[in-house]
């Protein structure tokens, strides 16, 4: 069917006079002639996908050649399945490619697409927030580009054009940008006589984050990872269909630990120690790997420079992307640690937008620094840190109490069912079973009680700043200006003890201050509606011609 | 113009929250709320009833099940289980859309709107006008025989992306709609 709806177009798919001259290299001029037009992406694609389907193949055909004997006819019969599956991938992959056509129009950017149903989508360049480079191994080997058009929609309703050239990619995000700027400006020409970022376009782009290979691998020693451990577990228990293993099966480990046991029985004390002395530090080993690699190869030549454009992040070893985010697009700030890295004074800085990055909703700016490196960071972004002589306040006593003893209360429940439980069935565990979520739940308390003098939350010039985390402080940054609503909730207790939660309405994240006393949650309100009606939302755009002076 | 308007609102001496002329507007105890239309009541009545409907049959057919298995486990005597499913629908429709409708409330100021509501869990919602992306007027089917409407506000926080506001009359509704949005157009020119 998908042959035949291939050969004939029954829909209009602009099968221009350019039939066959499917140009991989365009001329330089090409692209503005060609503007307005639909076009196909880079053919090399049909490739990528015919190597995708074919690395999807391997298992059903390793799948395929077990089951049917791999001494005998299973080996060809392997084969053929990979064969198939491949072929099938690299028609399909043709068939879509065919069917995909963009148009770069005066005011908009249109996708053409779909094999029997086709769907047409435009987004208006004043809408693209920004415009992301990413490439993947594969593509990246054949020099494909695949272009992310964010508009703030998330996620999968953003649009992407999956490949195009390099030349063609980075070429396509400039007159993106270019028409955007160009819409823009129009829109406040009036308004807005200088144009401060014309002048700035010239200037050179400076550094303000990088991470050499040594930092990298500091970085790396921190993220110590079992999670290959996990990866290997669910691999053991794929394997099991193929071969005559029960992973599951208790029989299974219990032969194991018998037949092995024989000769580690046979060893003395000492060799024991070793042996287990050495399985612990192959365990340290193999998570120390996993975490070297996986920083490695998210984090190579990590590079965040200050652009006339805005903040342009660079990284990765196998899968290389390159965003741009404007300034005026920056809501808030994160600066979050890990417990221990905490100790060594390590810190990570996320930018709260409403664009994506890589499925969460706020990037990384700096994932491995010190605070005195973040500070330029945070300074370009337009924020501050709070300094030494903020005034901080604090939830109140009642909501500590209240909390540590709702939480608790969960543990003693948990306490009460697992005793009742084991009474019953097996009551030599009692005292262990009870004991448990009791001491869970005053390690709880303990914490609860410990972290409440580390939430705190300070208003400045400009900003709301909130610090909580005991263990492993977090701050939240946000410009009042920037916030969008402003909700006081209260539970029960909450109304009872007179605190409340104070709710902002950030664009692309979460910001909350809880505990805090009913009056200073009026407070605060009250102050950040003043700073939020003087501008207005249409202004805020306009905020960043400020900022960039 | 912009940078005049910073300037003021980065002024670092203002330490207590100065009654300004755009916080008196919008009174901050329950005391200047505006109460929703009388008809929200009728209308939570109506759909609260709707979703008791499956309930009350549900436990007539439990009932008339457990009855007819005989002797062996069902130890309540025929109708409490009747009983109390009705007594909670009851209790749910008479007494719970009066409650709600006591507990909204809503304040239009100078330059934002002010929604209150939650019975145990109350919340109090300030949206400015200047951050408003859309604004909706809905009605159901049951608002729409009783001549009330819902007004949304939309914002693009993540955080309260839309803010309902119903039981209002439908001429209120469109007339806020209205007001809400030349005020939109007047605060940003």
């Amino acid at each position: 069917m998908s042959r035949a709806d291939a050969a004939s177009p029954r829909v209009s798919v602009p099968l221009t006079a350019r039939g066959a001259n499917e140009t991989p290299k365009p001329q330089p001029q090409s692209f503005a002639s060609r503007a307005g037009e639909p076009q196909r992406t880079a053919p090399l694609s049909v490739i990528v996908g015919t190597l995708s389907s074919l690395q999807s193949a391997l298992v059903p055909a390793a799948a395929a050649a077990f089951g049917t004997g791999i001494a005998g006819p299973g080996i060809l019969i392997g084969l053929l399945v990979g064969v198939v599956i491949a072929g099938l991938g690299t028609v399909f992959s043709y068939i879509r490619w065919k069917r995909l056509t963009y148009t770069i129009g005066v005011q908009d950017i249109r996708v053409e697409s779909g094999v029997l149903s086709r769907s047409a989508r435009s987004v208006p360049y004043e809408r693209i927030q920004d415009v992301s480079l990413e490439q993947k191994l594969l593509p990246r080997l054949l020099g494909l580009v695949a272009v992310k058009f964010e508009t703030g929609a998330g996620g999968a309703d953003d649009l992407s054009l999956t490949y195009l050239s390099e030349t063609e990619g980075e070429r396509l995000r400039e007159l993106v940008r270019e028409r955007r700027d160009d819409a823009e400006s129009n829109a406040r020409a009036d308004a807005e006589a200088s144009e401060p970022e014309r002048s700035a376009e010239v200037e050179a782009s400076e550094n303000l984050f990088s991470m050499g290979p040594s930092r990298l691998f500091t970085y790396g020693v921190f993220e110590f990872s079992l999670a290959v451990f996990a990866v290997a577990a669910g691999l053991l228990q794929y394997l099991d269909s193929f071969f005559d293993i029960e992973v599951w099966d208790v029989d299974f480990w219990r032969d194991l630990a018998e037949e092995q046991g024989g000769w580690i029985f046979d060893l003395s004390a000492y060799g024991q120690a070793l042996g287990a002395f050495a399985g612990l530090f192959l365990v340290v080993l193999i998570g120390s790997a996993t975490g070297m690699f996986r920083t490695f190869s998210r984090e190579w030549g990590f590079r965040l420079e200050r652009t006339p454009r805005g903040f342009r992040r660079r990284r990765g070893l196998f899968t290389r992307t390159d965003v741009v985010m404007p300034v005026h697009r920056v809501q808030g700030l994160t600066i979050a640690t890990r417990f221990i890295r905490y100790r060594f004074g390590w810190h990570s800085l996320r930018f709260v937008s409403l664009a994506q990055d890589a499925g969460s909703s706020s990037h990384v700016v700096a994932p491995f620094a010190k605070l005195t490196e973040l500070d330029p960071i945070v300074a370009a972004a337009g924020f501050q840190r709070p300094n030494d002589n903020a005034e901080w306040h604090r939830a109140t006593i009642a909501y500590r109490n209240v909390s540590i003893l709702w939480d608790v209360s969960f543990f003693l429940l948990g306490a009460l069912i697992a005793g009742i439980a084991t009474a019953v069935y097996a009551p030599e565990w009692m005292g262990l079973a009870v004991a448990i979520p009791l001491a869970l739940g005053a390690a709880n308390a303990v914490v609860g009680f410990l972290s409440w003098r580390f939430k705190r939350h300070a208003l400045d010039a400009n900003q709301i700043v909130a610090v909580a985390g005991f263990l492993a402080p977090a701050m939240q940054v946000a410009t009042r200006v920037k916030l969008h609503s402003v909700e006081i909730a209260q539970g029960p207790f909450a109304r009872v003890f007179g605190y409340a939660t104070l709710h902002l309405g950030m664009a692309g994240g979460e910001f909350a201050i809880p505990g805090i006393p009913a009056e200073r949650a009026q407070e605060v309100r009250a102050r950040i509606l003043d700073t939020i009606a003087e501008t207005d939302f249409s202004q805020l755009e306009s905020q960043r011609l400020v900022q960039a002076a | 113009m912009d940078s005049a308007s910073i300037s003021v609102s980065s002024d670092p001496v203002s330490p207590a929250p100065a009654v300004s002329a755009s916080i008196s507007t919008v009174a901050q105890g329950d005391a200047g709320l505006t109460k929703l239309d009388p008809a929200y009541k009728t209308a939570l009545r109506i759909s609260v009833t709707l979703t008791a409907i499956p309930f009350v049959v549900g436990a007539f057919v439990a009932e008339a099940a457990l009855a007819s298995a005989g002797e062996g486990g069902w130890p309540l005597p025929f109708g409490v289980l009747i009983g109390i499913v009705v007594f909670l629908a009851l209790a749910f429709i008479i007494r719970l859309p009066g409650r709600r409708w006591q507990a909204r409330g809503y304040a239009m100021g100078e330059d934002r709107l002010r929604v209150v509501r939650g019975i145990l869990w109350r919340s109090d919602t300030i949206v400015p006008f200047g951050r408003i992306q859309h604004i909706d007027v809905d009605q159901g089917p049951i608002e729409r025989a009783l001549g009330i409407a819902t007004l949304t506000l939309h914002t693009a926080g993540n955080h309260n992306a839309s803010v309902p506001l119903p039981g209002l009359r439908h001429e209120i509704a469109t007339e806020m709609r209205e007001d809400i949005r030349q005020r939109i157009k007047r605060d940003s020119l």
